[in-house]
């Protein structure tokens, strides 16, 4: 068993899923990742409607309009962005079969997704300090889950590319692997939809 | 269960003994078998519970049990038959039948489906584990906030369900995803969607319920965990602070209601391909079946509320539900109709499979009348919370959903096995079952109506429920003799029954096409090329396509290599969320397993 494994592992890289005939003419894993993205919509469409639900129904404060940064959530909202155009032109060089763009443009789109969580890292800590835990009140329960379970899809991105990334160096990513960075993208494109409705919602709509 | 495929070694042939055969299999026909034994081990625990519980209410005032023994042994009863005994048993169907009705030599993910067999047998080992270590779950399946909160529920009784639920979640999600793209994507030649058999498109219509439902009960359990494990604990529910329990209900029976329709519709798609069968005739409007499925699961979603008329919605809202869950009884008559359709004036052949199909019918026709009942809120604030509800679940979740499982294990079997289930065994079996079941569950209607109360654990003299209770004890003992007549034909004919062929009811669909009964592990040498519906019975005539599937020489098949990363993945994960109760001792490892198996998984080639 693990002498097939074995050798199964030496054998050079295989793409079989990629030639296969399917009904529809899309590749299956393409397929089964959309699927996955409608149900992460119901997962986060769950989160935003608890938010929603108890706006407003804080009996202590801080209260968002008291605490939220636009300025700076701007800011960070901009980087995740260009995040996505960045992982567009990853794409667009993987296609190309260029593999040294294809490697920039990951190495950029993975870096921008680590500036975006280090300024949610630096927002939760200057908001525990000016007193909202989750604790606190609603707010902080809601908005806390909320946008930490945004951060952490983020991080699974960031590691999800740097994975890619030094898979470029190895026979496992090369040109012709595209698929593997285009359902990356597909990823990534939607947690950045994500967090426009969230970034509207909780702090320009308070 | 030793297969017997091609004699000559082949690159097709895995290894097909052994126990490391069986961790280590991505063949959605061995995944299905595990997932069908370990369904049927956790249904009678399930039942072994249930006796339980109607022994202690054998009598008024009895103490067979303790009161807070009693509240674990309700609340264990519905989440092992929900989450560890009818879906896995649906899945077990959908994992053997659907690639073979698609002409498909396994489904589109076979690692990711050994996952979420492993995920599913280890959350099922885990969410039972809290037996041993007296916190077993106890408020109720539906774990109604406040009352799961820290302030009444100290133990870890409701950690243990809302982490085992999660665990269960992703086995489902995984499964769900694997399905959908199985079926939209590795369909046969010319299989259009409306030549699918009605079992793989309610199996499809359920997938899509699973993967848009789960979603809401993971947010309310997370919800749960954080106001119940985080050192910081979150006010979701804490009302002190200004959380809504409402909010519990809402987004719970938000995934609750579709819910049952995602424990209904395999079987309703099972008995689509029984009665046709043994009715020698096609099914009745087969189009009409189909969008009735779509239409059912499409208003599933706009019922929740009526599991909350006693909340006080207010007119409007209960107005709303309550045309809504009217309105969604139309489609369900329709293939109630349509199925009677198929029977009038066909050739009837009355195997076991057969009847319990029948049996399908008739009892969930009584269950969706009470349904229909609860439907309006008056008659409704009435009966909720009384043995009537606990009745109408059980003629839909037994009555319906087992009863139609059962038809199609009796249906299925010699394609799995190569052999038939007793028939004889098979009509005692049949029999026993329906008339215990309505000694057991049609008394209940009675007593609940009279008020008997339901998760409260026992009741006094001279209410007049101890006759309805005994009748109740005495079915559910006679069921469990029913389900032992069961047991002893399915082992029995596994070992005994006699040779099945490939055809052996002369079925109309894809999967009474492969060269041998069991199917060779590729399924199909050549992938059939299908021109219409029922293809099966239109390969005589002028207009007759001749479905053409290879014999059984897999040589040249490149079929997944088995793998034990997904067992490992699934280990890993199970041990990492057993860490957000018991802390990094176990979160840590845990979760180290689940990176490096993951990584390991992802690395390995699939074939």
């Amino acid at each position: 068993m693990s002498e097939a494994i074995a050798a199964a592992a030496g054998s050079p890289p295989v793409v079989h899923d990629d030639h296969h005939y399917t009904s529809t003419g899309q590749n299956s894993r393409k397929v089964l990742f959309w699927t996955f993205i409608g149900s992460e919509c119901m997962f986060f469409g769950s989160l935003i409607a608890t938010y929603l639900i108890y706006r407003g129904r804080d009996k202590v404060g801080p209260h968002p309009h008291e605490i939220l940064n636009i300025p700076l959530t701007s800011v960070s909202a901009f980087v995740l962005l260009m995040s996505s155009l960045t992982m567009v032109l990853a794409l667009a060089a993987i296609q190309r079969g260029n593999m040294g763009k294809t490697r920039l443009w990951l190495a950029a789109t993975a870096t921008l997704g680590m500036m975006f969580v280090g300024f949610q890292i630096y927002e939760f800590n200057h908001f525990v300090h000016e007193g909202l835990t989750l604790s606190t009140n609603l707010f902080g329960s809601t908005f806390y889950v909320l946008t930490g379970f945004h951060g952490t899809h983020v991080l699974v991105g960031v590691i999800w590319l740097w994975t890619l990334f030094f898979l470029t160096f190895t026979k496992r990513i090369g040109p012709g692997n595209d698929l593997d960075v285009e359902i990356c993208g597909l990823y990534w494109h939607f947690v950045d939809v994500v967090w426009i409705a969230i970034f509207t919602l909780i702090y320009l709509l308070q | 269960m030793a297969t017997t495929v091609a004699a000559a070694p082949t690159h097709a042939e895995h290894a097909k003994s052994g126990l490391w055969s069986w961790v280590t299999t991505v063949d959605h026909k061995r995944i299905a078998i595990l997932y069908f034994f370990t369904a049927l081990g956790f249904f009678f625990l399930g039942g072994f519970e249930a006796l339980l519980i109607r022994l202690q209410l054998a009598h008024a005032g009895a103490h067979v049990v303790t009161a807070q023994q009693y509240n674990a042994l309700f609340t264990m009863h519905a989440t092992t038959m929900i989450f560890l005994a009818l879906m896995p048993m649906s899945v077990a169907f959908f994992n053997y039948i659907i690639p073979l009705q698609l002409g498909a030599r396994d489904v589109a993910f076979p690692r990711l489906n050994a996952f979420s067999y492993w995920v599913f047998l280890f959350g099922g080992i885990f969410m039972n584990i809290s037996f041993l270590m007296n916190a077993a779950p106890d408020g109720g399946w539906y774990g109604y906030a406040t009352l799961t909160g820290k302030a009444f529920s100290p133990t870890h009784s409701i950690d243990f369900w809302a982490v085992g639920l999660q665990i269960l979640g992703i086995a489902s999600l995984a499964g769900a995803f694997n399905f959908i793209t199985t079926i939209i994507n590795l369909r046969a030649p010319g299989l259009g969607f409306m030549r699918l058999p009605v079992f793989t498109w309610m199996t499809l219509v359920t997938s899509f319920l699973i993967i848009l439902a789960f979603p809401v009960i993971t947010v309310a359990l997370i919800e749960l965990m954080f106001d119940r494990l985080s050192p910081v604990p979150t006010n979701f529910f804490n009302v002190a602070k200004g959380g809504d329990p409402l909010l519990w209900q809402h987004l719970f029976w938000v995934f609750g209601h579709p819910e049952v329709y995602i424990l209904i519709l395999p079987a309703m798609g099972i008995i689509s391909e029984v009665l046709p069968t043994f009715s020698g005739k096609p099914l009745f409007g087969y189009a009409f079946v189909v969008y009735s499925g779509m239409f059912i699961g499409f208003m599933g979603w706009g019922v929740w509320s009526h599991h909350m008329f006693t909340v006080g919605l207010g007119p409007l809202g209960d107005t709303f539900f309550s045309l809504a869950t009217m309105l969604i009884a139309i489609p369900t008559g329709v293939k109630i109709f349509n199925w009677i359709g198929t029977m009038w004036g066909g050739a009837i052949r009355l195997t076991t499979s057969m009847w319990f199909a029948i049996g399908f019918i008739s009892m969930f026709i009584i269950g969706g009348l009470s349904g229909i009942m609860h439907s309006s809120p008056p008659a409704d604030t009435q009966q909720n919370d009384t043995y009537f509800v606990v009745a109408h679940i059980h003629y839909v979740l037994f009555g319906g959903t087992m009863l139609g499982l059962i038809a199609g294990i009796y249906y299925w079997f010699p394609k799995v096995t190569g052999r038939f289930m007793s028939e004889k065994l098979g009509k005692w079996h049949f029999w026993s079952t329906i008339i215990s079941m309505n000694l057991t569950f049609f008394p209940m209607h009675f007593s609940g109506l009279l008020g008997m109360p339901r998760r409260v654990y026992t009741y006094q003299k001279g209410m007049g429920f101890e006759l309805y209770n005994q009748m109740s004890t005495a079915g559910a003992l006679l069921l469990a003799v029913s389900l032992l007549i069961f047991l002893h034909n399915l082992t029995r004919s596994i070992r005994k029954g006699d040779p099945a062929p490939a055809n052996p009811w002369n079925g109309a669909t894809l999967e009474w096409a492969t060269a041998t009964s069991p199917p060779p592990e590729f399924n199909f040498q050549k992938i059939p090329t299908v021109k219409s519906l029922d293809p099966l019975w239109h390969q005589e005539g002028p207009k007759g396509h001749k479905i053409d599937v290879g014999g059984t020489d897999g040589r040249g098949i490149h079929m997944p290599n088995p793998s034990y990363w997904p067992m490992f993945t699934a280990l890993g994960m199970t041990v990492m969320m057993a860490g957000l109760i018991f802390g990094f001792g176990l979160g840590i490892p845990g979760g180290l397993l689940f990176v490096y198996s993951f990584y390991r998984w992802a690395l390995e080639p699939a074939s």
